[in-house]
């Protein structure tokens, strides 16, 4: 997409800038950019330990990139987003904990996100599930990395980035959750198709 | 014995497996994209596209998600390396993971370490199958990445819930899980006596070209039911509704005991990554899974 058209978010993030967006719409980030996955939940929600990087206003990504160490410094490589339900048992009480406003993954999340999002104005976003080498090459500079003695893809990796996306809201600052309402729909699809092919497969020896 | 010859055919199909589609399922996602009709699908099909663009003129991997490294390995009685190609292959995925590079995915159980080479305790995967009487070698190898791998599953029913049995166990599969793991979906089905059996056959099933059917009619017209049906849900790509879901369906089966019914799933992402390489007595070779190989 032309640049001049994409709706861009930038960090510090203040509710201002986030509190109209409806689930569906596209926008891009540039700013700060950090990532966090399983163990970064739990090390937050359950030690309270908290990386050297104020998460407040920020945006995370649930991401384990691939990064090259050169005689410059970390490279990125390659970065998509990780399956963003598997932070959902923790996500409500890391969004309260840190203050963070936009948190990034693919696939949806659920009424525990949902609900914090709500209260405390954050936003999950999708970026599309994959894209590695896309999303590396939005990725301007690592600036930092906390809690590397969890391996290169747990680690708390500090980036800037200028235009990432497209992000895809997934749930809004109302608590509204896209892949709650896709899923739904699905259902319904589901019980029409069974319907059709059930009779096709009774197979039996009779 | 590590085989150095041996060894920079497996890296080279490594590589290429990491950075490049398959030939099938690149083209199978073109077809996918043509026919898709609704706006945020076609974008995010282009999303697609242009990732993989710059994956091959940057030679990086194509998702930053190698996966964990299974080789499904056909070997002939008389290969003249058979007695190498266990440690060639280990070797191969450590240095590789170096030289592409591939992320760490190899975590050791219990201690939750990170080996930091893709390889450790059975990592990576190797399954062997003997071809009797053959003199050459044949490997798939499959990246099996976390996001793809997590709906897999497999279940023992009782004959009486009969094949509807296995359609609604595949429908409430992809709907609740497979929608997180990156669609269009590549879906394996394996039947057989257990859990295991089943498994292993939906990953077989997996293995198989898009676009091939099983021998079998009605397994043939069961794969073509059960895609379009699940086509008919729209779950589009990275399931974000479209008009299309799946890439296919595949079945793969075993006769099985009269009083069970073992259904299995395994699918892969859009980004489905194996290679396929068929390898000579004499270790001239031929990659048969990338018709460009880099
Ligand atoms: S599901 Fe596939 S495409 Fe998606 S992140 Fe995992 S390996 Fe990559």
């Amino acid at each position: 997409m032309d640049n001049s058209k994409k709706k861009i978010i930038t960090t510090p993030i203040c509710d201002e800038q986030i509190l109209d967006l409806k689930i569906g719409d596209i926008v891009y980030l540039t700013g700060m950019l950090a990532t966090c996955r399983d163990d970064g939940h739990r090390r937050v929600v359950e030690s309270s330990r908290f990386p050297n990087f104020d998460l407040r206003g920020m945006s995370i990504l649930h991401a384990g990139p691939i990064v090259k160490t050169t005689p410059y410094g970390y490279e990125m490589i390659s970065i998509g987003p990780t399956t963003s339900r598997r932070m959902e048992a923790y996500e409500g009480a890391f969004i309260e904990k840190t203050s963070v406003k936009i948190i990034i993954g693919k696939g949806g999340m659920g009424t525990n996100t949902a609900e914090a999002c709500k209260k405390h104005k954050a936003l999950h976003c999708i970026f599309p599930g994959g894209c590695a080498v896309t999303a590396a090459t939005e990725v301007e500079k690592i600036v930092g990395l906390e809690w590397e003695d969890f391996g290169m893809p747990e680690a708390f990796w500090i980036m800037s980035v200028k235009n990432f996306g497209p992000l895809i809201v997934s749930i809004d600052t109302n608590g509204n959750n896209l892949f709650e309402l896709n899923k739904s729909t699905f259902n319904i699809k589901k019980d029409l198709a069974l319907r059709e092919i059930l009779p096709h497969v009774h197979f039996s020896h009779n | 014995m590590v085989n150095s010859k041996l060894e920079s055919i497996i890296s080279k199909i490594i590589a290429c497996t990491a950075i490049e589609l398959p030939t099938d399922v690149y083209e199978s996602l073109q077809t996918m994209q043509k026919n898709e009709t609704q706006p945020l699908a076609s974008e995010l099909y282009s999303c697609i596209f242009d990732n993989l663009d710059k994956a091959t003129a940057l030679k990086r991997p194509l998702c930053q998600d190698t996966g964990v490294l299974q080789f499904f390995v056909k070997c002939g009685t008389k290969f003249p390396f058979l007695d190498d190609i266990e440690e060639t292959l280990i070797a191969a995925v450590r240095n590789s993971t170096k030289s592409v590079p591939l992320r760490h995915n190899s975590v050791d159980c219990f201690t939750e370490r990170n080996t930091g080479d893709n390889t450790g305790a059975l990592s990576p995967w190797i399954e062997w199958e003997i071809a009797k009487g053959m003199n050459d070698l044949h490997i798939d190898l499959y990246m099996a990445g976390g996001g793809c791998s997590l709906p897999g599953r497999s279940k023992v029913l009782m004959p009486l819930e009969g094949y509807e049995g296995v359609v609604k166990f595949v429908f409430d599969t992809i709907v609740e899980w497979g929608i997180n793991a990156c669609p269009p979906l590549v879906v394996g089905v394996g039947i057989g006596t257990c859990a295991a059996t089943a498994a292993l056959l939906s990953k077989k099933a997996l293995l198989r070209k898009i676009g091939t059917h099983n021998q079998d009619p009605k397994a043939r017209d069961m794969e073509i039911r059960l895609k379009n049906g699940l086509d008919s849900i729209g779950i589009g790509p990275l399931g974000l509704t479209g008009s299309q879901s799946v890439q296919c369906v595949n079945i793969e089966f075993a006769s099985h005991h009269p009083a069970t019914l073992g259904v299995g799933i395994t699918v892969g992402c859009w980004a489905t990554r194996r290679g396929s390489v068929h390898i000579n007595s004499d270790l001239t070779y031929t990659i048969l899974s990338h018709a460009n190989s880099i």
